[in-house]
């Protein structure tokens, strides 16, 4: 089923969506809502019932923003301090506005939301200032109940074509892309008036220490496409430094979820059984606190639950295996590890590009558009930062309601034909080499150098190497990768999107001479924060061909931030032990 | 250069006894994120044909015979 064969099909469409996880969906889902006359393609690279980084489920709304529990006001203001101040408000203010919307939509699609006796939502505090997270007992339904809805809106959905690059129209529009099917290697053209890119993470960037390719925090289909196709389309990306970096449990690399455990008790605590972080939201300033405990003599840092009731322990550890990632119970029966009896040892992921979870993203406003106009962005893979899950729904909607309208208002942009027969000869290429160097050999090469050179602290003469060695690498990859069936060809268009983003992932970061968000973008040989230079974004994008980075302006705050408040996410060390 | 067959043991256990993809079932096929279960030619089963796999589960969760048994890569054990 594997092998290749020539062939090229195009077709044409109002909306084409590109990615069939999380906001993908929605998006296509709400764009037929509104437009029923629309011809929307979702395109996915596995199957939609179960692609994506919420494949099995998702345990929690981490951002849920309730009336009666948080306010829109809140939640900006809260997410502007966790992120250091680069923050373009209006799209994390228009996101806060809307997601209870979704969450009530979401609980019509069948996907319920825990509930406390008065049957009001049982929203729990784990921010550092604010009440937005939310349990999700029937969390594992949410592929299923999605795919019925696309099904009831006949989207027309197409399963295992990978898209490789997105066709630029001549007056400079979006015009569609070009995929390639990842069993037989034949090519689709998808015409579009407007793209929406849901592409989720660039998860499969560092290494994960086990040294297992697949064994990443993120799903690793999410290999970074989407930020290596809107490169190659022109479209700015944001804050690329500011890595993803993640506390997970050692080796499993699955979340530890002191989300989960925290309003029960539970909490990171070192090898003293000391707690040393106040407040287990996920952000740069609490990852700079984990990592130099990590590294001090009061390290490593466990997931701590032993001190708490045996049955309370026992539902925590019941939550934790059985809805995101249900193979976590298997990994601690392996080990012999029992939540209730001992602390679980915790360890750092490696680094990624993620929104969802930091900032880094490919640029866009409140309504979900690019700086390429008619191309749109969503989810992991889009600038608004601390997104989640409930952000990839409610900016993926949002996205899906403006495309589709754009659509209806422009023809087809025309676009070279020469891009075709171009990108079909790049895509195939390994296909051509009898003899060569498999993509997994070089894809490995790829994340080691990050590991090496790129992780945090930063450094910039390590940076300089590591620039210099992904050259060497990209020149192998460009002259001996080689692939010898369909799906070989996936992973090696997988290879190209790695490599891109690692090497813009050392580009932004040498660009920002400051050390900002804590772990995510510390410089060892800039090791302060500099708010009068770089209180700004960073966007980067392919300039004629050259990788070329710019600053822009934060956008005036729509929620002040008092002088006394800017700093509370840095405020995070519990500095007197009892 | 030679291309090497390097042994490695994979983390997706099919039931040959319960699987019925010889009767045209292609369930784990279809729901694997990773895409990396295949039809055997030789016993018309489920087998894991490449070792990228994020034990995530689908497959096992989703098969109608319960053939399908994820455990965790030896590398992560």
């Amino acid at each position: 089923m594997d092998d290749l064969r020539a062939g090229l099909n195009e077709v044409e469409c109002d909306l084409l969506v590109i990615g069939g996880g999380t906001a993908g969906p929605m998006a296509a889902y709400r764009a037929r809502k509104k437009n029923p006359n629309a011809k929307v393609i979702l395109l996915e690279k596995a199957n939609v019932k179960r692609s994506g980084a919420i494949s099995m489920g998702m345990d929690g709304l981490n951002n849920a923003v309730i009336p009666g529990h948080s306010t829109p006001e809140q939640y900006t203001k809260e997410i502007t301090i966790a992120n250091d101040g680069i923050v373009d408000q209006a799209a994390v203010y228009k996101y806060a506005q809307n997601c209870y919307g979704i969450i009530e939509e979401l609980d019509q699609f069948g996907i319920r939301f825990q509930k406390d006796e008065n049957g009001e939502y049982d929203v729990k505090k784990v921010h550092h200032m604010g009440t937005y997270v939310l349990p999700m007992p029937n969390g594992d339904t949410v592929k299923k109940a999605l795919y019925r809805q696309l099904r009831r809106a006949r989207v027309l959905i197409s399963n295992r074509y990978m898209a490789t690059r997105l066709l630029t129209g001549k007056s400079g529009r979006a015009a569609g892309a070009i995929a390639v099917n990842t069993r037989s290697g034949e090519f689709l053209v998808i015409k579009a008036k407007a793209v929406i890119m849901c592409m989720g993470a660039a998860g499969r960037l560092g290494l994960p220490t086990s040294g297992y390719l697949y064994g990443t925090y993120e799903n690793p289909t999410n290999s970074g496409e989407g930020y290596s196709m809107a490169y190659h389309a022109g479209a700015k990306l944001a804050n690329l430094e500011c890595f993803q970096i993640n506390p997970l449990i050692k080796d499993y690399n699955g979340p530890a979820c002191a989300y989960v455990a925290g309003p029960f008790g539970g909490y990171t605590a070192n090898s003293k059984n000391e707690r040393f972080i106040e407040c287990d939201y996920w952000s740069g300033q609490m990852m700079q606190e984990f990592y130099n405990e990590l590294q001090s003599g009061k390290g490593p840092v466990f997931l701590k639950l032993n001190h708490l009731h045996k049955d309370t322990a026992d539902h925590i550890e019941h939550i934790l295996h059985t809805v995101e990632r249900p193979s976590r119970g298997r990994f601690h029966e392996q080990r012999g590890t029992k939540y209730s009896e001992q602390m679980i040892e915790m360890h750092i992921s490696e680094i990624g590009f993620c929104s969802g979870h930091s900032a880094s993203g490919v640029y866009v406003d409140e309504f979900a558009r690019t700086t390429v106009p008619g191309l749109y962005a969503a989810g992991d893979m889009a600038s608004v930062p601390h997104n989640y899950m409930l952000g990839a729904f409610t900016n993926g909607a949002i996205a899906g309601e403006h495309a589709v309208d754009f659509a209806a208002e422009v023809d087809h942009d025309e676009f070279d034909d020469a891009a075709i027969s171009m990108e079909q000869e790049r895509v195939l290429a390994p296909t051509k080499r009898d003899d060569g160097i498999p993509p997994n050999q070089i894809e490995y090469k790829i994340r080691r150098l990050v590991n090496d050179y790129l992780q945090p602290p930063k450094v910039t003469a390590k940076y300089e190497l590591c620039q210099a060695r992904l050259a060497e690498v990209r020149e192998d990859m460009n002259t001996q990768m080689m692939a010898r069936d369909a799906h070989e060809l996936m992973r090696s268009m997988e290879v190209a999107s790695i490599l891109d983003c690692a090497d813009m992932a050392a580009h932004a970061s040498l660009y920002r001479a400051e050390s900002r968000w804590g772990l995510y973008h510390w410089r060892s040989d800039y090791p302060d924060t500099n708010d009068s230079d770089w209180k700004c974004h960073v966007l980067l994008s392919n300039q004629d061909g050259v990788m070329t980075c710019e600053k822009k302006e934060v956008a005036p705050y729509i929620i002040p931030i008092a002088e006394d408040e800017k700093d509370a996410y840095y405020k995070q060390r519990i500095t007197a032990q009892a | 250069m030679p291309i090497a067959n390097t042994p490695t043991t994979v983390p997706v256990v099919v039931d040959e006894g319960k699987c019925i993809a010889d009767k045209g079932c292609t369930v784990c096929v279809d729901v694997c994120p990773l895409d990396v279960l295949r039809i055997s030619d030789l016993t018309g089963k489920a087998y894991m044909k490449y070792d990228e796999c994020w034990y995530c589960m689908p497959c096992e969760a989703d098969c109608p015979t319960d053939a399908v048994t994820v455990n965790i890569p030896y590398l992560l054990r």
